[in-house]
């Protein structure tokens, strides 16, 4: 390995290192001397867009255009013609097995439920028993570590995990190991779709793995929530005699709801947008299709741009009762003010 | 609950009394508890770093568990493979120039933003908030072909970049710019939001601007939410690869590590041995990240800001 390059060329990175940082602050403290120029009854109505103004160019270019592009699509065939609903009527015909069901039902029921629960479950569990002890920073890094993991090494790490070996074989597999150990016959964890078809145990699998990996950024978001609590109000609650139990549910967990409410729609929307997991572990074989796994297939395997804007809008539209119950979320903080 | 307040509980109970156990029993479950889920989270990283270290025909046949037994096959070569590619300190400093200002952009951009939701007042302001967290949802497939269409359009290409004495990666910093931005800004405008009023209040009737606010008040007081939002930021596009195939593509001179190693896997045909191998190397930087700005996440930041 050739580490040179990397001595050479220090002054480049120095030079964005200070240089990115300097364009961003030069942009609002400029901005803030022009405003100031401003008569008084102007300077409330322009301030906002100067402070919200990159983030929504950046976003309107490069995911809002995008969206609305997909919209329009998706009501159009491949050639451009508008075809209405047909798009639609094509991911959501033959109910229950045929179109997008697979992936519906994969992605509402089993990764949007199971994943988002058992993240934020493990997530506060774990940031708060951490909480407690001294040597808090060396289990929060290893629980941390999976995150430190591409997707793609924590596919193949899993796939180790969950390899299947028949009855009677050594098993290569870590759960196959241990379930055998119980003399319990070893399981196909990412193909045996139990219970009748249902697809629970394999898709269970992937959350799993899933589960595994992201864990670690619910903690640390949860976490510093956890320690933004003022110390007294915890010591307060004590020395009037709570217990440990009651400190938790009537102080701690109340006064995190917010950041619980973020970590969870955030989880949510990752839940919805599962792929990589799905793409590396079972290529969406044994009934694990997922909705954005879906999308991709359409997208560069059929270059059925159409179907694949139908797929991502229905995938939109399963995002909409989240930004209601966080509109909702807001107005309660407001009307807190 | 610090662990003062935990050794002042327990002193408060006479040694060998019945409250003293059952003290001293709670610390002891609490301890197994802590232990025991973490030795079980780490069992499957355990057992790639084991199968790093072992030869890639043991990998397949047996379980990373049975190498602690006879014959001790362990080697070196996955490691020495995977580091003797030529251009691998390239492609780590590629990665330093794609992640750093893929970090700074999104997080300034984000904190600004998240500032003007959280504490001012405009237009539409939470149809536009509603909007940003909407956006967490467009899968980012489908953004590729018109921005990259747009991208070539309007010459926010590597050749031309260098060619106009640019970093080649500019078009690339604002694409993950832009895909950062909503959970950067959701994140941030909520902690944002659950900062005191009384502070700016107080602030503003001693005279202090806007500015002063946002950078001597918001930001200290923020920084366990921005030390998280910097580390997630970066480990992703650290370990981002797709996003990167598509805005620079593959070429060694601008490619960050991910797609140096994915080639690796690929052109050598088996792959998964070199893959064990590359993930740990590939971990070390998000790693250090990660403990260096852990210490940010310290309790009582707010303590004693506002009276009363």
């Amino acid at each position: 390995m050739d580490f040179s390059v990397l001595l050479s060329d220090i002054p480049t990175l120095l030079a964005v290192i200070i240089g990115v940082p300097l364009v961003l602050v030069a942009y609002i403290v400029g901005g803030e001397f022009l405003i100031r120029r401003l008569p008084d009854k102007n300077r409330p109505q322009v301030r906002p867009w100067l402070w919200v103004g990159p983030a929504l160019v950046l976003v309107t270019g490069f995911l809002l255009l995008p969206a609305i592009a997909t919209v329009i699509q998706s009501f159009e065939s491949n050639a451009g013609a508008f075809v209405g609903l047909q798009n639609y009527g094509n991911q959501l015909a033959d109910f229950p097995s045929g179109g997008a069901w697979t992936a519906i039902r994969n992605n509402i029921i089993i990764w949007l439920i199971f994943y988002t629960l058992f993240v934020l479950a493990f997530g506060l569990v774990l940031a708060v028993l951490f909480d407690r002890v001294r040597y808090e920073t060396v289990v929060k890094s290893l629980i941390f570590m999976p995150m430190a993991i591409s997707s793609v090494a924590l596919g193949v790490i899993w796939k180790f995990m969950y390899s299947y070996q028949p009855p009677g074989e050594p098993q290569t597999g870590t759960m196959n190991a241990v379930v055998t150990f119980f003399h319990h016959d070893p399981v196909a964890w990412l193909q045996d779709q139990w219970p009748n078809g249902w697809g629970v145990l394999n898709n269970l699998a992937l959350v799993g793995a899933a589960t595994w990996g992201i864990t670690g950024f619910a903690m640390v978001i949860l976490s510093a929530a956890l320690k933004g609590i003022p110390g007294e109000l915890l010591e307060a609650a004590r020395v009037d005699g709570a217990g440990e139990l009651t400190v938790f549910r009537r102080v701690i967990f109340p006064l995190m709801m917010p950041t619980i409410v973020v970590v969870g729609t955030t989880l949510v929307i990752f839940a919805l947008k599962a792929f990589d997991v799905v793409y590396v572990m079972t290529n969406g074989n044994y009934g694990t299709d997922v909705l954005a796994f879906r999308m991709y297939n359409y997208l560069y395997l059929s270059h059925n741009y159409a179907a694949a804007s139908a797929v991502a809008v229905i995938l939109l539209v399963a995002v909409v009762p989240v930004l209601i119950f966080n509109l909702r979320q807001f107005r309660a903080v407001e009307a807190r003010r | 609950m610090s662990v003062a307040t935990a050794t002042r509980q327990e002193s408060l109970a006479a040694t060998w009394s019945p409250q003293w156990i059952i003290q001293r029993f709670q610390r002891a479950l609490l301890h197994v508890a802590v232990v025991g889920l973490t030795l079980v989270w780490i069992v499957p990283t355990v057992g790639l770093l084991v199968s790093s270290f072992r030869p890639a025909f043991r990998i397949i046949t047996t379980g990373w568990w049975t190498a602690f037994s006879p014959p001790f096959d362990f080697t070196m070569q996955n490691y020495s493979d995977m580091l003797d590619q030529s251009n691998l300190g390239q492609a780590l400093f590629n990665s330093f120039m794609v992640s750093i200002p893929s970090t700074v952009i999104p997080v300034t951009v984000a904190a600004f933003a998240a500032y003007a939701f959280a504490w001012m007042k405009f237009p539409l302001r939470d149809w536009i908030f509603l909007g940003f967290v909407g956006l967490l949802a467009v899968p980012l497939q489908l953004t590729f072909v018109p921005v990259l269409t747009f991208f070539v359009q309007h010459g926010i290409v590597p050749d031309n970049l260098t060619n106009l004495g640019l970093p080649p990666w500019v078009g690339l910093w604002l694409a993950h710019a832009g895909y950062g931005l909503p959970f950067s800004t959701y994140l941030l405008a909520n902690f944002f939001r659950g900062l005191p009023s009384d502070l700016f209040e107080s602030a503003e009737i001693d005279g202090a601007g806007t500015l002063t606010v946002f950078f001597r008040i918001i930001l200290p007081l923020s920084v366990p939410a921005l030390a998280s939002l910097v580390i997630f930021q970066f480990l992703w596009v650290w370990n981002d690869l797709l996003v990167a195939l598509i805005y620079v593509g593959g070429a060694p001179e601008v490619g960050p590590l991910t797609v140096n190693l994915a080639g690796l896997t690929n052109s050598l045909g088996q792959g998964f041995n070199l893959l064990t191998a590359a993930a740990f190397f590939s971990m070390i930087v998000p790693l250090i990240v990660f403990l260096s700005l852990q210490r940010y996440f310290v309790r009582g930041i707010l303590a004693g800001s506002v009276k009363g």
